[in-house]
């Protein structure tokens, strides 16, 4: 039975896009045929991030206007077998995306594909909605700040109210909390919210903790989602947030808390 | 040959209807203060079905002009659909202006309260089997089935059994209420088990209890009923209000209140606030 998951946020720039290439990798890793696709037509940013954005020929919009197949505009990852990525258009904007020919595209992705990640457009106007509307589960990418907590919560309320699980009255969209950016520093000298703070505000099972680092940036730009990057933390934490998708419960949650360097640590000046 | 789809139902539904009491066949006066009164209130009438009661003036062997009453009426939104009461002489005048007849006994049976003027709380309602209110200060009263009282600033709300009990059972919420959401108990109390986050709004023309912290905000009686209360689990709110009267906290919330189980209610124009003791 395959899966439909939105990576949504209501804010921007908290690292939706990321998390939509890192996650999809990790599922593809783990023996998944997984598809990401990029909803935020007008900004493509996927591609960029996955590094296909040269081989990008046709996008969502023509595919949904009937003018070429769904084989034709999917896009093979350079780094997964397992994976597919189906950009966005650059030039149309997002009210040519339509609910009927989404449906259409993803009741087919469904046919060949174990995981279907939407990577939602920030907001919550149509863009979002129509990102949001099929989904069986969410990851809700939050940042340590009040105003995307207050976003995610915004989100929170319209997955439940208006998504189409809610709409035909079937199980509700599954949610999950993906704390991005997180710096326990920071937390701890009180200047950002803590896992805690935000839990009790959003009230939805945690799914992972991604630490704040400079990787992150470097791996954008080299077009390579962060998920592999080698010794990195960022790639650790999604690994662990694929891990628990897949239903690893036990997983510890790490990079919570201020990593103390041991004495001999710090005597050989590790890392 | 197929069998034809049915094409009509004839049922008899029970709708609420607003009623204007006329109490004089003084048609200047009756004018006169309606205008007042639907100009309070702008837009509250679009082509809203309006009953005329004259039982008032059953009594008055004048009768009143109904076509000049109903143009009147339709400039202000409302359409005359019918009369309740009146002589015989009043009915007939009425059919000829094209209004329907209500069946004179629909308010008779089992009247508990009739409508109170609270302008005058002197008067005691009226428990007897009448459809004459005593109305001495206005020409009219407006009826609603518990809700969209006219205007807020004077009236009450009262309970008004005119033509259906007036009870609502109590609108329960048991999931999280989220940043942008609002939810409305209409004519009823409201219960909520999830945590109310800041930016969302609760609003109820009853009472409002919240079992977790109520971060966003609660608007009880909404109405206007003063005797509206607020019972909140946990104090962390952006705004609280009963019937009209607010109170947000600019300064954060007094370190008594805050994050404690309170009630919330109104005495006289000042919005108590105290711990619930257990």
């Amino acid at each position: 039975m395959s899966k439909v998951i939105v990576v949504t946020s209501g804010k921007g720039g908290v690292g939706k896009t990321t998390t939509s290439a890192s996650f999809s990798s990790g599922l593809a890793l783990r023996g998944n045929k997984t598809v990401v696709i990029d909803f935020d037509v007008g900004l493509r940013n996927l591609d960029l991030i996955m590094g296909c954005e040269r081989r990008v020929v046709y996008d969502i919009i023509n595919v949904i206007n009937g003018e070429v197949t769904l084989k034709q505009a999917l896009i093979k990852d350079k780094n997964c077998d397992n994976l597919y990525i189906l950009p966005a258009s650059q030039t149309r904007d997002k009210d040519a995306l339509n609910l009927e020919g989404v449906e259409r595209i993803l009741n087919e992705l469904k046919e060949s594909f174990d995981c279907i990640v939407c990577d939602s457009p920030a907001g919550i106007e149509s863009g979002a909605f129509t990102a949001m509307y099929f989904a069986d589960e969410a990851l809700v990418v939050t940042n340590p700040e009040v105003s995307s907590v207050r976003d995610s919560d915004r989100i929170l309320g319209i997955l439940a109210a208006k998504s189409k699980r809610a709409v035909d009255g079937l199980d509700p969209v599954k949610e999950h909390l993906l704390i991005t950016r997180y710096d326990p520093k920071r937390v701890e000298a009180g200047e950002m919210l803590s896992v805690t703070d935000i839990q009790e505000i959003l009230r939805i099972p945690l799914i992972g903790v991604i630490p704040e680092s400079e990787s992150v940036l470097q791996a954008s730009n080299a077009g390579t989602p962060a998920i592999h990057l080698d010794k990195s933390d960022v790639a650790e934490a999604y690994r662990d947030v694929v891990g628990r998708f897949m239903g690893d419960e036990r997983l510890p949650m790490r990079f919570v808390t201020v990593e103390k360097k041991s004495f001999l640590k710090r005597l050989l000046g590790g890392r | 040959m197929a069998h034809a789809e049915p094409a009509f139902k004839l049922k008899i539904a029970n709708l609420s209807l607003f009623v204007l009491y006329v109490n004089t066949t003084d048609m200047a006066q009756l004018k006169n203060q309606l205008d007042t009164r639907v100009n309070k209130t702008h837009n509250f009438f679009s082509n809203t079905p309006v009953a005329l009661d004259l039982s008032a003036i059953a009594n008055s062997n004048i009768s009143l002009d109904f076509a000049d009453l109903i143009s009147f009426m339709l400039n202000h939104g409302m359409h005359a659909t019918g009369v309740i009461g009146g002589s015989t002489e009043q009915r007939e005048a009425a059919v000829q202006s094209g209004l329907g007849l209500f069946p004179d006994t629909i308010v008779k049976p089992a009247i508990k309260t009739a409508p109170v003027p609270t302008t005058a709380p002197s008067i005691t309602p009226n428990a007897e089997k009448t459809n004459q209110p005593e109305l001495p200060e206005f020409g009219l009263t407006i009826d609603t089935n518990n809700s969209n009282v006219l205007d807020s600033d004077t009236q009450r709300q009262n309970p008004v059994s005119q033509v259906l009990p007036t009870f609502r059972p109590t609108m329960i919420i048991n999931k999280p209420v989220r940043t942008g959401q609002r939810i409305y108990a209409e004519g009823s109390n409201l219960v909520v088990l999830g945590v109310v986050n800041a930016g969302a709004e609760l609003i109820a023309d009853g009472d409002i209890h919240i079992y977790a912290p109520l971060r966003g905000r609660a608007i009880a009686g909404a109405q206007g009923n003063e005797n509206a209360r607020i019972f909140v689990h946990s104090l962390e709110a952006e705004l609280i209000s009963v019937a009209g009267c607010f109170k947000v906290f600019e300064n954060g919330i007094p370190e008594n209140l805050r994050g404690k189980p309170v009630q919330v209610h109104l005495n006289g124009s000042d919005l108590i606030i105290q711990p619930l003791l257990s």
